[in-house]
């Protein structure tokens, strides 16, 4: 199978979505490519596991809307297995007993938004509409590769004209609006439209998730954007459950990068990615093993990349420091549950269709904010802010008949409490969830058979993302775009000849889209001046 | 918040004051949404409906269209601040067609003012617009309420109209003028009359406390069931006929409400509308006025026209040519074929040449008949006149019939 002797043309470090789209592509172009993985499971976190026998969990990612069609189709992930399913709906609980539901159906739901009041049903309106003007401008820049603003080349001047182009497309009066956007808190934004706590408390979530930012930190806003401007079929701002759990996703790119000849070897950590003459020349593996190739990708975050899997004397000094204080910070918990039954949720009327969709406990603002200061104080929020889903609603692969599987994302959670991460002290930050779930599900905690609680230590240590981060940085703007992971490395090229990255860490930031991979696998392409796999955004005009 | 007052989640689209009755009405139970209201499309067939509203009596239900009660001392000025037209002296009792603009001056929706009472207003909208007219009352002493679910309206339209109404109980519509409103007595409750509508004939608008709304509905149809006159429900599918002939455009439907436009560029001025006649630059400050003066400098480079389109072939969603086969200037908006002038009608919006707007142009029209697709081509002519204005329309006192 693998041959160590042979010479790869390319060797991808990582079996995330990004490692394994990237790969795809290349292999679909001809190349000969290896992915190497350090766990016995591809999918990175993009995974679904078995850890409670009869039950599927996605242990880390667990819905997808920003994973990119043009990808899905130039892949062929439908016949690789791979389905997204829309979820439908969202729900906060409230304090007082009440609830806020954000239905699928639009009548409803702006009668719902009424019963809080009559005023934000109509700005509503307002608000969709500016949100979908930024989501339009910002989709189109997913599948390109960020323009060096520094540089003099003609592709970077005719990129930067293209996207001024598309910026200038806006109003005079949205130009404006953009540019405050970018740098509001998500609170702010929220209240030049909206009046109810409940209201913005439930649109808020969206923009701290994965973020080391408070509701009313600036650049949340932007947050917000990043987890609206996917879709479903076109249905922007809706989110899916993958058939199967996430690693669905990973396995279906797996099938099409095997499909194109390309391999992946599995429980093969990479120690080091070897470098001679100034020249990346393939990896030598924790086994002390060599392999060769013409070129490496790593889709391990940039800090991971260049701190660990690189030595100092083979990078340029700058980069290395770029690296180090990259920000990473985790701020994120997970928590996966087996249920031996559908919870109940009294505060619901019975039969609402609002369980299929997200639930939040976290009624105000100020709960947020509190939630926020406990992580700034390195301790787990103990009131969270939760986003639940039960994909087993809809999904019949991931537990028995009858039973349930609820995926619960904790925000926030320190990348180290003080004094450290113990065993009880994980278990701890699993209670205080546990409990908070069961304040508004009395059955709850009755029903629950297995829970895999997961904090940015576990998250670390088993998919390798640095301080637990999801996005593989954070995404502010010093951040994103020209600025990821850092100016003058944001095309994906790395400091090494013939070294690459492909991660979240890179141009568009996390969340699994496959841009990243993908366009990293379109300039690696165009470097070797092979024709190129890569699809153009299918535009929306 | 004490018990939470749950939704129903099961009944998806609202139900109106009249529900009951358009239920039962219904003959072929096709429904849709308005403003999330369920509202038929049609009862029986859309020939029928559109005959009753041409021929004899249409009864159509009006609560799902948005209304706002404005009050307070400002209120004048608020309204007269708000819209592009001079409202300062309407009176009470009568009615006015308006739109309203951002600053950009592009339109956000259009509607009508009814002055009710002194100093008591009513402005009704096609979409929801509570959010805007909150946002413009900042520094204004008025009061801005919601009152679409708490005011039961029909539309009673035709040339039997005020026949119809007088024999179900209603006096004083012989000297109601078009435009005008009375408070009138029906039955023992209160109706507000308008002589208003979206149909461009004669016709009445009814208002009344949703507590009277089957009471009202039925002293109307008790006309029809005591043999005198026919009385008919109307559904969208009749009225989207109607109001083409009437020359009526449609927010949402032939141009973008700006408030809940995307695209730059993709929303509409009053002038590009066709509009112009409701911007009054001689007031001393509306919204979207500096923006419609700076507009108004340059020639309006594409406009909004109403065509006759040759032939009986309807201009689905046809691009627009200045001549067969020749260079595209526009678009079909909305299209009818008209049963009582035989003609299709259609509005477009166009390319002016240098604000002039081109007279005639041609439709490039895909039909198919048996599944078999056909491509044509027909002249259009463009028309400042409603295509359908009946002298009984504006008659008062108006006819029998």
């Amino acid at each position: 199978m693998v041959n160590t002797q042979r010479n790869y043309d390319a060797i991808v470090i990582g079996a995330g979505h990004n490692g394994l789209t990237n790969a795809a592509f290349l292999a679909k172009a001809g190349l000969d490519v290896l992915v190497l993985e350090k766990n016995p499971e591809i999918g990175g976190a993009t995974i679904s596991r078995e850890l409670h026998e009869g039950w599927k969990y996605s242990n880390c990612s667990y819905v997808c809307s920003l994973f990119r069609p043009e990808i899905y189709q130039a892949l062929d992930l439908g016949r690789h297995g791979l389905e997204v399913v829309p979820l439908q709906g969202s729900t906060t609980f409230m304090q007082n007993g009440d609830y806020f539901g954000s239905y699928h159906q639009g009548p409803i739901n702006r009668r719902e938004i009424r019963r809080h009041s009559k005023r934000d049903a109509d700005a509503a309106v307002r608000f969709n509409a500016d949100l979908m003007k930024w989501c339009r401008l910002i989709r189109g820049f997913l599948l390109r590769t960020p323009p060096d603003p520094a540089s003099f080349k003609m592709r970077d001047a005719m990129e930067f004209a293209h996207l001024l182009k598309q910026f200038y497309k806006l109003s005079e009066s949205q130009i404006y609006e953009f540019i405050r956007f970018f740098t509001m808190s998500i609170a702010e934004y929220l209240e030049m439209y909206f009046e109810s706590d409940v209201i913005l408390a439930h649109y808020s979530g969206g923009s701290i998730i994965g973020t080391g930012l408070g509701v009313y930190s600036p650049g949340t806003a932007y947050v917000l954007l990043h987890h609206a401007m996917g879709d479903v079929d076109g249905n922007v701002g809706s989110w899916g459950f993958a058939r199967g759990g996430m690693g669905s996703i990973s396995k279906a790119i797996a099938g099409a990068l095997q499909a194109h000849g390309g391999a992946i070897r599995r429980d093969a950590e990479v120690a080091k990615i070897n470098v001679s003459g100034g020249k990346a020349t393939g990896v030598t593996l924790t086994n002390g093993e060599e392999v060769n190739a013409k070129i490496v990708i790593s889709n391990l975050d940039v800090q991971r990349t260049f701190t660990k899997i690189m030595e100092e004397k083979d990078l340029p000094e700058d980069v290395v420091t770029k690296a180090k204080n990259f920000k990473i910070r985790g701020s994120s918990g997970k928590l996966n549950i087996a249920l031996d039954g559908m919870p109940s949720f009294p505060a619901l009327p019975k039969g609402s269709p609002l369980t299929l969709g997200h639930m939040h406990f976290t009624d105000t603002l100020e709960r947020l904010e509190r939630a926020y200061d406990d992580w700034k104080d390195d301790m787990w929020s103990q009131d969270p802010y939760v986003d639940i889903v039960i994909p087993t609603q809809y999904d019949p692969t991931m537990a028995p008949p009858g039973k349930h599987m609820m995926s619960v994302f904790v925000q926030y959670c320190p990348v180290e409490p003080e004094g450290g991460w113990t065993d009880e002290k994980r278990d701890a930050f699993g209670a205080t969830v546990i409990n908070q779930i069961a304040d508004y599900s009395p059955d709850f905690k009755d029903l629950l058979l297995h829970a895999e609680v997961r904090t940015p230590r576990e998250i670390e240590l088993e998919v390798g993302l640095t301080g637990g981060n999801i996005f593989q940085g954070e995404l502010t703007l010093d951040q994103l775009m020209f600025n990821r992971p850092f100016p003058g490395y944001a095309q994906y090229r790395g400091p090494v000849k013939g070294m690459y990255m492909c991660s979240s860490s890179t141009h568009p930031g996390g969340g699994v889209m496959g841009a990243p991979g993908a366009n990293s696998a379109r300039e690696i392409l165009r470097d070797l001046g092979k024709d190129n796999t890569v699809p153009e955004d299918f535009g929306d005009d | 918040m004490s018990a939470t007052q749950h939704l129903d989640f099961t009944q998806i689209y609202h139900h109106s004051p009249f529900h009951d009755r358009i239920e039962a009405i219904s003959q072929v139970k096709s429904w849709s949404a308005w403003n999330g209201v369920q509202t038929a499309r049609v009862f029986d067939t859309v020939a029928s409906e559109y005959f009753a509203a041409r021929s004899t009596t249409s009864v159509m239900d009006l609560t799902p269209m948005e209304k706002y009660r404005i009050t307070g001392p400002d209120a004048n000025e608020y309204l007269n601040h708000l819209v592009t037209r001079d409202v300062s002296k309407l009176k009470p009792g009568r009615v006015s067609y308006v739109v309203w603009c951002n600053d950009e001056g592009k339109v956000i929706d259009d509607g009508t003012i009814f002055h009710l009472r002194e100093g008591e207003y009513r402005l009704c909208a096609a979409h929801h617009q509570l959010d805007w007219l909150l946002l413009s009352a900042e520094g204004y002493d008025v009061e801005i309420e919601e009152e679409t679910f708490d005011i039961a309206a029909l539309s009673v339209q035709g040339p039997t109209s005020c026949s119809v109404l007088t024999a179900a109980g209603i006096d004083g519509l012989d000297s109601l003028k078009p435009f005008g409103l009375i408070h009138a007595n029906l039955n023992g409750f209160e109706v507000c009359v308008s002589r208003t509508g979206f149909t461009g004939d004669l016709g009445y608008e009814l208002w009344c406390d949703p507590e009277h709304a089957l009471a009202m509905w039925d002293a109307i149809f008790d006309v029809k069931a005591r043999g005198l006159y026919d009385v008919r429900p109307l559904g969208l599918e009749a009225l989207a006929m109607v109001r083409v002939e009437a020359g009526f455009i449609l927010p949402g439907d032939d141009f973008n409400p700006a408030d809940s436009t995307v695209r730059a560029g993709h929303d509409r001025s009053p002038f590009e509308l066709g509009l112009g006649w409701l911007v009054n630059f001689d007031k001393p400050y509306f919204t979207g006025k500096k923006a419609l003066l700076a507009e108004k400098q340059k020639p309006t480079a594409r406009q909004m026209v109403k065509l006759v389109v040759e032939g009986n072939k309807l201009p689905v969603d046809s691009f627009l040519f200045d001549r067969k086969n020749g260079k595209r200037v526009g678009t079909i908006k909305a299209y009818t074929w008209s049963p009582i002038l035989k003609a299709n009608l259609a509005f477009a919006e166009i390319d002016t040449k240098n604000g002039v707007v081109p007279q005639e142009v041609w439709a490039e029209i895909y039909y198919s008949k048996e599944l078999e697709w056909h491509s044509t081509w027909a002249k259009c002519s463009v028309t400042d006149k409603p295509f359908w204005n009946p002298e009984r329309k504006s008659m008062t006192p108006p006819s029998a019939f």
